[in-house]
């Protein structure tokens, strides 16, 4: 389980806070869920959020015990404080959920992602793309004469940043694999 | 003790190490193999329903009055199908049974074989787990963790997909253990909380119990203690829908069941309390109203063991996760090492209150005529009944809220009605499921004649197993709630809401080869009634009732709890715009 960097002695019900403040704000939050890796279960994840009108902002999901056979799904959500709640509460009552952890109330976190550009053109345009990767430390995975793709990784809004800047540059395909994040610290 | 056997084998093994004696079921090509093994074994008692819906109501039946899951084996396809409604509402009202479904062929699955559809897909919404068995030496370690999961935490509906040749191959049997599955739901409630609310208890001036369905499911035990509670605070206590009986009807404490249409002083005491004291609720929109006029003076209480259920629609001030009957255990023992301390000067100027709401005698009505009320018709049932030991069952709408309000239950585990997912057509197979477990109590479905029709086939499961189950038809020839709504609601224009060609309910007794009873005039209905309780055989009782009475008290949508409509006298308009989109 130390693989896992979950904090031992986390109980199923440490995610929940039992006693919020309600408020109308809509807070994004990105919770790490565990499940039992077995067939359907991103499905019933999945099932949850449609069914009861939650949002999925993005959901990451790949085992990482595999001797215990756990995945973790890394969903970012939005909704006012008492949805956030709720969606805790309800992804804890799956069968398959053996821990809901709030990594935005639970302490600093990280977050990564891994994003893919395809960006192509010729001249100035092609050369400005080249620097501005080297600046965001994009690195290039496949090149033409007319095309490139960069690979980057980092916290979602450089991403975003970065698909701003290649935008007028010529970015025609982009795939993100949406946000892994764990909580810093011990 | 491990045992090589064939897939089919260890389905029947382990129902027995289950402790199951009766399943509900229907057979099909994909469950032959276990209705093979079912032939050669005694031990379990199959009931052939007519139709597999009907099997999922047997079983909740069953299982609602006995504590113990409710089991049923259908085939794969339109078996798994027909059994979605019994599952959704198992899920909605906490029933915990074990579905067994056949399934095509491993090799096949995928390949829009005959009978072949995505159970597991289908029915992932409708249950609270349900697992797709691929191995056969995984099958008896899955069946006992479905039952540990259908009777654990908040119970509910599972379901277990079982292919063909899962079924024939053999594999090692695992016998029974106890769970070391990760799914062990907390139920003992927090001891800071618990002793927040004893304070808040040893502080209230009007204070309510509203309890709700999970003392039921926490056992006859946690019934036992929540009496002890009341008798000992001298608190007010009412109960949504699923939890009557907890707290018996005779008890001077007890105001009624509260919400649309609850009593009177039980709303009225909701609303005007300083402490609500909710015990496995959930604060259903049947009970709350308008949310924002909910009871806005109070501070809540919430015991209930679905962390889910807490904050999900009403604020609690102090929650308590746990189950009924662990928490109340530790509350009455809190609250006694502290010197059973209570408010007693103001509760007792409480309920001077609470009697003149009840003065209002919201539930009276007047029988004159030669046509039947179906309150009278219902209270002529209660005073003919009540001494039996009965058990009652209905289907959904007008006569299933009389039938709370006009009869008395003393004893949980003794009313089966479909609260969360209104289920017409629920109340004749669970009938069927109560006689099972209880062949020599009198088991009552006060049903209306459009509800009952809905699985009427299962007359003939009636007639088969000779359970002589009453059927108690309120016949007003209309669908009633439908009929209300729609006077209240949309200009009396009375949209579909009726049936013009009804069968004659006696003749279609008979055809089954039951017996049936017509009663239209009020004073043959106590003789009817009688000769309905001394057959000994099923009876579809015909009882033709007034044709447009309509269910009061009733808190109309978008209304708080003080705002109760008590009669007939001023109805229309009182829906506004934005009740009118509720349902």
């Amino acid at each position: 389980m130390s693989a896992l960097k979950i904090k031992k002695g986390a109980t199923s019900h440490s995610a929940y806070n039992l006693r919020p403040n309600f408020s109308d704000v809509i807070e994004r939050h990105t919770l790490a869920v565990l499940v039992e890796n077995e067939p359907g279960v991103l499905a019933r994840v999945i099932g949850l959020f449609s069914g009861r009108g939650y949002n999925i902002d993005s959901l990451t999901v790949a085992e990482v015990d595999h001797t215990g056979h756990l995945s973790r799904i890394t969903i970012v959500t939005s909704g006012t404080p008492q949805v956030i709640e709720q969606i805790k509460a309800q992804l804890g009552r799956i069968v398959s959920v053996h821990d809901v952890h709030d990594l935005t109330v639970e302490g600093p976190s990280v977050e990564r992602e891994l994003a893919m550009f395809k960006v192509t053109g010729k001249g100035d345009a092609r050369v400005e793309a080249l620097r501005l990767a080297d600046i965001f430390r994009a690195n290039v995975v496949d090149s033409t004469l007319s095309s490139f793709v960069f690979e980057i990784t980092g916290a979602p809004d450089k991403i975003d940043a970065f698909a701003d800047l290649m935008r007028p540059l010529g970015l025609t395909e982009v795939a993100r694999t949406g946000v892994a994040a764990l909580s810093r610290g011990e | 003790m491990t045992r090589q056997m064939t897939g089919a084998k260890m389905i029947v093994q382990a129902l027995i190490d289950q402790g199951v004696d009766t399943i509900f079921g229907y057979p099909g090509g994909a469950v032959l193999p276990i209705y093979d093994e079912v032939f050669q074994q005694n031990s379990i008692k199959h009931i052939l329903v007519r139709h597999e819906q009907g099997a999922v109501h047997a079983a909740e039946g069953y299982a609602r009055s006995t504590g113990k899951p409710g089991v049923v084996l259908v085939t794969s396809g339109p078996g798994a199908t027909n059994a979605v409604t019994g599952l959704t509402d198992a899920l909605l009202d906490s029933i915990p049974i074990v579905v067994l479904t056949g399934q095509v062929p491993t090799f096949m699955i995928g390949s829009d074989a005959f009978q072949e559809a995505d159970t597991v897909g289908i029915t992932r919404p409708c249950t609270k787990h349900n697992w797709l068995v691929k191995e056969t030496d995984k099958l008896s370690g899955v069946l006992h963790e479905a039952f540990h999961v259908a009777t654990s935490g908040r119970p509910g509906p599972v379901l277990v997909d079982i292919p063909k040749d899962v079924q024939f191959a053999t594999g090692t049997y695992s016998p029974k253990k106890p769970s070391t599955s990760h799914y062990q739901p907390q139920v003992k409630g927090d001891m800071e909380e618990i002793t927040e609310l004893v304070a808040a208890i040893e502080k209230a001036k009007r204070p309510v119990f509203y309890t709700g369905g999970g003392v039921i499911n926490s056992g006859p035990g946690a019934s036992q203690l929540l009496r002890e509670l009341v008798e000992a605070t001298g608190f007010p206590i009412t109960s949504t829908l699923m939890g009557l009986g907890a707290y018996p009807a005779s008890g001077d404490k007890w105001l009624g069941m509260l919400g649309m249409h609850g009593t009177y002083e039980a709303n009225m005491t909701m609303h005007g309390c300083d402490l609500m004291i909710n015990i496995g609720a959930r604060f259903d929109d049947r009970i709350t109203g308008v949310i924002d006029a909910f009871s806005p003076k109070s501070k809540k209480a919430h015991i209930d063991i679905d962390p889910s259920s807490i904050n999900k629609v009403i604020k609690a001030d102090i929650p308590i996760v746990g189950d009924v009957g662990h928490v109340l255990e530790d509350l009455l023992k809190v609250w006694k090492s502290r010197g059973r301390k209570t408010e007693a000067e103001a509760i007792t100027k409480w309920w001077k209150q609470i009697e003149e709401w009840r003065a209002k005698d919201c539930l009276k009505f007047k029988q004159s005529g030669k046509v039947i009320k179906p309150q009278y018709a219902l209270s002529r049932l209660e005073a003919l009944t009540k001494d039996h030991d009965r058990y009652i069952c209905t289907e959904v709408g007008q006569h299933q809220m009389w039938a709370a309000q006009y009869l008395g239950f003393e004893d949980p585990n003794r009313w089966m009605t479909s609260g969360g997912l209104g289920t017409m057509g629920y109340g004749f197979p669970a009938s069927i499921g109560v006689q099972m477990a209880h062949p020599d109590a009198l088991v009552i479905n006060v049903a209306g004649e459009a509800s009952w029709l809905m699985n009427m086939q299962e007359m003939g499961t009636a007639v088969q197993y000779r359970l002589p189950v009453k059927q108690f038809i309120l016949n007003n020839e209309r669908l009633g709630m439908v009929r209300q709504w729609q006077e209240l609601l949309h200009g009396e224009r009375y949209s579909q809401s009726w049936s013009e060609a009804l069968p004659d309910f006696v003749k279609l007794a008979e055809a089954f080869g039951a017996k049936g009873i017509l009663c239209s005039d009020p004073d043959d209905l106590d003789d009817a009634i009688m000769e309905m309780l001394n057959h000994d055989g099923p009876v579809i009782f015909d009882c033709l009732v007034e044709k447009h009475e309509n269910c009061f008290p009733m808190i109309p949508s978008g209304k708080a709890h003080n705002e109760m409509l008590l009669g007939e006298a001023k109805t229309q308009g009182v829906i506004d715009a934005k009740g009118s989109v509720l349902v």
